[in-house]
């Protein structure tokens, strides 16, 4: 059994079909990208596997279970953790606290427990705060980890970005767009620190604009336009797609003279 | 991302700081300790002799409390303009409870909690959905539609004439009782929502005004915890309620209007948000200036006005932003 499985998905707003009757699976272990032009889809298919919005139609089943429709939290709680595009953290806290408040499904003590600072709470503050820090150092945040988070530089937000949803122990880790934005530096320094999620066990499922980086870094890749499905496969597959191809270059065409 | 070699200077200079969650900080305490030895020890004793003032302190430190509630939800990124209609609901209960069913007030303080936070949640549940100026305006618009339901409540509220004689509580008698059960409150509620803000809860609600949709990313039921620390608020302006049913032995639909409600959050705009003290040194600056102004006469009101926007232009984040250095040592949001 896939992971994950996006089975008939599409979502409508109004008029527009942004997703269209989109089908696919993601093999537990696997680097997945969903690719495409601009507006074919892709953001809209990204929150609805995360259930930041219901579908209009399919379903997305995680192990077998159904997680569409069910509120982003629970599907927090379930493995599936979405990060944000661009610099979504918690501004005014620090990297460390960003971090230590992102352990929240791992906490053990209740509503009163916390309030009276049971020992269980104490306890669950230590280890989350260890924790923190184990996974900032990991990816390359151990020395701004006491930095207010609108201080860092962008380079940094991304990583910290991804480091609040470590702490929620995915078992799939949807990334929206992590190489947006980055120069060919930053984009070489991203691709290694997702293989090294991926080396931890978690899944990988992402979406993005940078053809280069999802070539190198796929296992497999779905190729969305227009809300539709064009292709899917591995990235050598894609290179050589003869749909793909026509999307890509009908998007350049309309991008001359930007 | 590796990108050790790129430290900012920033992370060089402050160093590691401890995240701390559980319990207080000792400043904290040093603080709690310090208002409890000037509101419990030094001002009875300095106004042993004026009734006048001990009230007048009484009062300020009971709306200080209630507008702790309207800070509590600040805290989660909400604009309360309806805690008056919580304390009304308090109020009501506790006048309720004491004069038809002879309940002592011991009891109703807690039930006045209760009611009120009860009232809050299932009101929140709904609204809170609702930001920023939204959920201000139908919070501004609750205060009036529980005035009027008090109103009109037939024998339950007694309508217009309200609810008089409402018994003082037992051993609670005079102006300096009053006072210190008032200084005593207040020393709780701060007690408790200073807990709540350096605990992981006040962290929860701190991630949630910063992006609701982050929380919920990792797992917070965000929905639930706007409805806490909504009901959280409202139970605190229950238990204010409660008491000035009994300090005033009366209650009217007209005790609370939008004005109270109004007031409530000005507290908390003047004190500074970023600070648990903050309501209180707003409620104790506003209510002390403006029996200060009393001498004026006609013109207290105008020069009251006046001192406020002047307060607000020069001091956008509240009267505790002047405390040097506090901003980044002792306020709440570092849980210092």
């Amino acid at each position: 059994m896939s992971l994950l499985a996006v089975e008939g998905l599409t979502r409508r707003f109004g008029g527009l079909v942004a997703v269209n009757n989109v089908s696919f699976t993601v093999e537990a272990g696997e680097i997945l990208s969903i690719i495409g032009p601009n507006g074919a889809g892709k953001s809209t298919l990204f929150k609805v596997i995360a259930s930041f919005l219901p579908p209009t139609a399919g379903r997305v089943l995680f192990a077998g279970e159904r997680i569409s429709g069910l509120k982003p939290h629970r599907v927090a709680r379930k493995g599936v953790v979405r990060t944000f595009q661009e610099t979504t953290v918690f501004k005014e806290m620090t990297a460390l606290q960003n971090v230590v408040v992102a352990h929240h499904l791992r906490l053990r003590a209740g509503a009163l427990g916390v309030f009276f600072a049971s020992r269980l709470a104490r306890e669950d503050e230590r280890r989350f705060r260890d924790s923190a820090a184990e996974i900032l150092d990991s990816l390359g945040l151990g020395r701004v980890k006491d930095e207010k988070a609108h201080n860092l530089p962008h380079g940094y937000l991304r990583a910290l970005g991804i480091a609040i949803a470590m702490a929620a122990q995915p078992k799939v880790l949807l990334l929206d767009e992590p190489f947006a934005g980055m120069n060919v530096e930053e984009t070489e320094r991203a691709v290694e620190m997702v293989r090294g999620i991926r080396a931890r066990g978690i899944t990988v499922l992402l979406v993005e604009h940078d053809m280069s980086a999802v070539m190198r870094i796929s296992d497999r890749i779905v190729v969305l336009n227009f809300g539709s499905r064009i292709a899917e496969g591995t990235p050598a597959q894609i290179r050589e797609d003869a749909a793909v191809i026509e999307a890509y270059l009908g998007r350049e065409d309309e991008t001359i003279g930007h | 991302m590796s990108m050790q070699s790129l430290p900012t200077p920033e992370a060089q200079r402050t160093g590691p700081r401890r995240v701390r969650f559980p319990g207080i900080g000792a400043g904290h305490a040093a603080l709690l300790l310090a208002l409890a030895v000037v509101l419990v020890g030094v001002l009875p004793v300095a106004l042993s002799g004026r009734p006048y003032w001990l009230n007048v302190l009484t009062n300020a430190a009971v709306l200080s409390f209630v507008s702790l509630g309207v800070w509590v939800i600040f805290a989660i990124g909400r604009v309360n303009i309806a805690q008056g209609a919580f304390a009304m609901i308090g109020g009501y209960t506790t006048a309720i409870l004491s004069t038809r069913y002879g309940v002592p007030f011991w009891v109703c303080l807690p039930l006045s909690a209760v009611s009120a936070g009860l009232v809050g949640a299932l009101i929140g549940w709904p609204i809170l959905r609702l930001k920023g100026v939204y959920f201000a305006m139908v919070t501004l618009s609750l205060t009036e539609a529980v005035r009027l339901a008090f109103l009109n409540g037939g024998e339950v509220t007694n309508g217009a004439s309200g609810i008089v004689n409402v018994p003082r509580p037992a051993g609670i008698d005079s102006p300096l009782a009053f006072y210190l059960f008032a200084a005593v409150l207040l020393l709780l509620g701060l007690l408790g929502v200073l807990r709540l803000a350096t605990s992981r809860l006040g962290w929860i609600f701190r991630s949630m005004r910063q992006n609701e949709e982050l929380a919920a990313s990792i797992g917070i039921d965000v929905s639930h915890y706007r409805v806490l620390a909504f009901s959280l608020c409202c139970a605190l302006g229950g238990i204010g309620g409660s008491f000035f049913a009994v300090f005033h032995q009366n209650i009217y639909p007209a005790s609370y209007s939008v004005q109270d409600s109004i007031n409530f959050m000005l507290y908390c705009f003047l004190g500074g948000l970023d600070y648990v003290l903050g309501p209180v040194v707003g409620a104790f600056v506003l209510v002390i200036g403006f029996e200060l102004l009393g001498e004026l006469q006609e013109y207290q009101s105008l020069l009251y006005g006046i001192l406020m926007i002047a307060c607000m232009l020069v001091l956008p984040n509240g009267i505790l932003s002047l405390w040097p250095g506090r901003r980044d040592t002792a306020k709440a949001e570092d849980g210092a």
